[in-house]
């Protein structure tokens, strides 16, 4: 650092390159220090992963399978969460720069809303609270639509999309104001459409200003996951509290689930990476 | 300016860590009880306070044990790893006796048995054994005997096994019919069966047949099994207030049976 | 007794009214979250320092602790940290010969809550850190100024404008990563709220007015957050 030439800026961006490479490798590095720790250590008993293990009542609870179904319902949760969220925060974003001042307003209380309250509200306010007025309506309690009002899944999915919409989309209004009014300008005065434009020139440019906070953002969504285990829903961390039940051990399985999540996120991370890699980027 | 908010901050911090930790008196004890209602053995008032049957035996206990007694909220489904973290002192939280828990944790004697029963939808009409369960979805709180029962006697003919944090969430989806039956111990099933939510949802199907094994010998406290003191102090304190009359009179307050069972 | 009853009296102040529970439960989370802010703070000053100049253990070490702390959920952060860490502090204390501690639930909140946000801060000041023209600290640099003068003098002051987005951020993190903790059963807004739906069955209403209470922290969060970085962007060039 005192090597550097008088004069030189320090980089002022501290989510540069360096730090998403040291944070992959240190991804997996950590999560193999995690598990040799918990392998190695006198708190370490993990005979209740082996697919044959047999408790003491007899059974054979499979918690291996249980974990990769768990893993399951958390990707279904974050892949799905993700996608349907940025297509809400889209229009969610779009209205807040464009729109008649109605649609304006309610975007922007939703965004307000979803950004100032804890998700757990959030969750807890659609399962108990709004879930608890569907059997009272009895042509909702005996529709075809109550299997899937009745399962804790589909209210942790609702309200992991409205939180990915409310935080993207204003994301996504940031990067719809990003884009230099100058190419807008361009595109109308050749004659492009309103939608022309948004098709061909605004949706694409503001994506790209905002492809550097994506990976953050996924892995923030990622990490809201195990909120759903508090509705009943079998998640990695939901199993991870089943198993710290009926096997009594306190920290196994949560430094397993922790070693697990660890190793998603630097999946994640290092997927974006490939991904900005193979986008151009122009500085400046 | 800012150097000095800095320093007012982190001595804020310092100082309520410091007030915060204290060296064990062991002339207060704490118990800890799990942060949910559970009428009608423990509720929490609007006003911050905790009432119910097992609220009053537990001051009675303290005033014969002479302690100053404090009650720690924490969640039913760690109560067991708090106390090991010396977070409090006892549990006294309707934890029944059994063989695995005894493993990690010591038990008094028991205060009081209840049995296991079998909660359904209103309109139903089955019986609460393997048969009438079969393809429903069942309802249950983690970390109790009833999980274990229904796990070795439900889990294969049930469409679905549902766990919940609190029993309070479990009266909640059977009341939304998000659940088709649960499973709880019998006297707080009754307290809501029979009460107005409970009445307009749902109806109480029956004990199940009992196993002793799962379903242990009764609800006792727990404690560290190295504090065989305290432990002491209370079973004394308890075998005094079943033979001084003051266990009935609590308990005619609540209930018109008697709680000690067998 | 249907769940959607609006039954506005259930929120008053005195019994049977759940307000003060409420206000109670909010009263808490104040003052968790800010324990838990300063705390975080004081170990992200340490932590980006210590990135920045301090040597390649400890830079190993805070990158450990910052990775982990980013990639692994908060819930599952703050249940290891609950049940580990007063137990390891214990070990500790008696290794040394002192009685062990009994650690309140407020100080167990406090550490639990700020060791997670100590992570994200070290990360935050650090980039504000970082963003100090070079030239201003190899002036002070030149003129003989010590490290603590350096410090004190030039590096604090002129990343307290740059950190304050961040720190913001920060602030509206930690209050509602705090709801997570009613899930270990502390007694703030979220454990309040769960109790009082529990007990009266108006679960909409009850966890509306949690979400209004939380909604009208952040907001009047945000706006002396606003009114500081005004203050302290006094006399600055305006941003590019």
């Amino acid at each position: 650092m005192t090597d550097q030439p008088l004069g030189t800026a320090a980089r002022a961006n501290p989510m540069a390159d360096g730090t998403w490479a040291s944070m992959k490798l240190f991804g997996y590095a950590t999560v193999a220090v995690l598990i040799a720790i918990g392998l190695a250590s006198w708190l370490g008993d993990w005979g209740w992963l082996n697919r044959d293990f047999v408790n003491s009542q007899g059974l054979k609870p499979d918690y291996l399978g249980q974990f990769i179904a768990g893993l399951g319902r958390t990707l279904t949760l974050l892949i799905v969460s993700v996608v349907v969220g940025y297509a809400f925060a889209i229009p969610i974003g779009l209205v807040q720069v464009t729109g008649p001042w109605p649609l304006k307003w309610l975007a922007k209380a939703f965004c307000t809303f979803i950004r100032g309250t804890p998700l757990l509200v959030q969750l807890w306010l659609l399962y108990y609270g709004l879930g608890s007025l569907f059997p009272q309506i009895p042509w909702i309690r005996f529709s075809p639509l109550w299997p899937y009002l009745r399962d804790g899944f589909n209210y942790a999915l609702l309200a992991f999309i409205l939180s990915f919409a409310g935080y993207e989309g204003e994301i996504m209004r940031g990067g719809f104001l990003a884009v230099p009014k100058g190419e807008l300008e361009a595109a109308r005065a050749i004659g492009m459409s309103s939608w022309t434009v948004l098709r061909r020139i605004w949706l694409p440019r503001a994506l790209l200003v905002v492809l550097p906070t994506l990976s953050g953002e996924v892995v923030s969504q990622l990490k809201s996951t195990p909120l759903a285990a508090t509705v009943t829903v079998f998640d990695i961390y939901g199993i991870g509290r089943e198993v710290q039940q009926e096997m009594f051990h306190t920290y196994e399985p949560l430094l397993l689930i922790a070693a697990i999540y660890g190793t998603l996120t630097a999946i994640i991370a290092s997927a974006f990476k490939m991904v900005e890699n193979l986008v151009p980027m122009k500085r400046g | 300016m800012h150097k000095l908010w800095k320093l007012g901050f982190a001595a804020a911090v310092a100082l309520t860590t410091a007030a915060g930790a204290a060296f064990a008196d062991d002339m207060v004890v704490k118990f800890g009880v799990a942060a949910e209602p559970y009428p009608p053995f423990t509720v929490k008032g609007a006003d911050g306070k905790w009432s119910g049957w097992e609220v009053d035996l537990r001051d009675a206990v303290c005033k014969e044990i002479k302690a100053k007694c404090e009650w720690v909220e924490t969640a039913w489904d760690g109560i067991i790893p708090a106390l090991v973290a010396k977070k409090f002192d006892v549990i006294w939280s309707s934890m029944s006796i059994t063989e695995e828990r005894g493993k990690t944790i010591a038990f008094t004697d028991k205060y009081y048995k209840t049995g296991l029963a079998v909660l359904a939808a209103k309109n139903s009409s089955f019986k609460p054994d393997p048969d009438g369960l079969k393809g429903k979805i069942l309802g249950v709180q983690v970390s109790t005997t009833g999980l274990d029962y229904a796990t070795k006697y439900f889990k294969g003919v049930v469409k679905e096994m549902k766990t919940y944090q609190t029993q309070d969430e479990v009266n909640q989806d059977l009341a939304a019919g998000r659940i088709d039956a649960q499973v709880v111990d019998s006297i707080p099933g009754r307290d809501f069966a029979n009460s107005d939510a409970g009445k307009a949802c749902c109806v109480y199907i029956g004990d199940v047949k009992d196993d002793v094994a799962v379903l242990g010998p009764g609800t006792g406290a727990g404690l560290r099994k190295e504090d065989n003191d305290l432990r002491e102090k209370i079973n004394a304190a308890i075998k005094k207030i079943r033979a001084s009359g003051e266990y009935d009179t609590i308990t005619k307050k609540y209930f018109n049976f008697d709680l000690y069972g067998g | 007794m249907s769940a959607m009853t609006i039954d506005l009296s259930m929120l008053a102040f005195s019994p049977p009214g759940w307000g003060s529970n409420l206000l109670r439960g909010l009263g808490h989370t104040i003052e968790i979250a800010t324990g838990a802010y300063a705390f975080g703070l004081v170990l992200g000053l340490g932590g980006a320092m210590g990135k920045l100049s301090g040597g390649p253990i400890l830079k190993v070490a805070l990158e450990v602790y910052t990775t982990l702390g980013r990639a692994i959920p908060e819930l599952i952060l703050i249940l290891i940290l609950y049940y580990a860490g007063p137990t390891l502090l214990n070990q500790l204390v008696t290794a040394y010969g002192y009685p062990p501690l009994d650690v309140n639930g407020l100080a167990a909140g406090i550490f639990v809550l700020g060791v997670v946000q100590g992570a994200y801060a070290t990360e935050v000041l650090r980039g504000a850190i970082q963003s100090i023209p070079t030239g201003q600290i190899e002036a002070a640099k030149a003129y003989g100024m010590s490290g603590w003068q350096r410090f004190a003098r030039i590096i604090f002051p002129a990343m307290i404008p740059n950190a304050i987005p961040g720190m913001a951020n920060l602030w509206l993190n930690v209050t509602k990563d705090s709801a997570l903790l009613a899930v270990v059963g502390f007694s703030e807004l979220m454990l309040e709220t769960r109790q009082a739906a529990g007990s009266t069955k108006a679960y909409f209403m009850f966890y509306m007015a949690a979400a209004l209470l939380y909604l009208a922290l952040s907001q009047v969060s945000i706006f002396i957050f606003n009114w500081i970085e005004r203050r302290q962007r006094r006399g600055q060039q305006a941003l590019a």
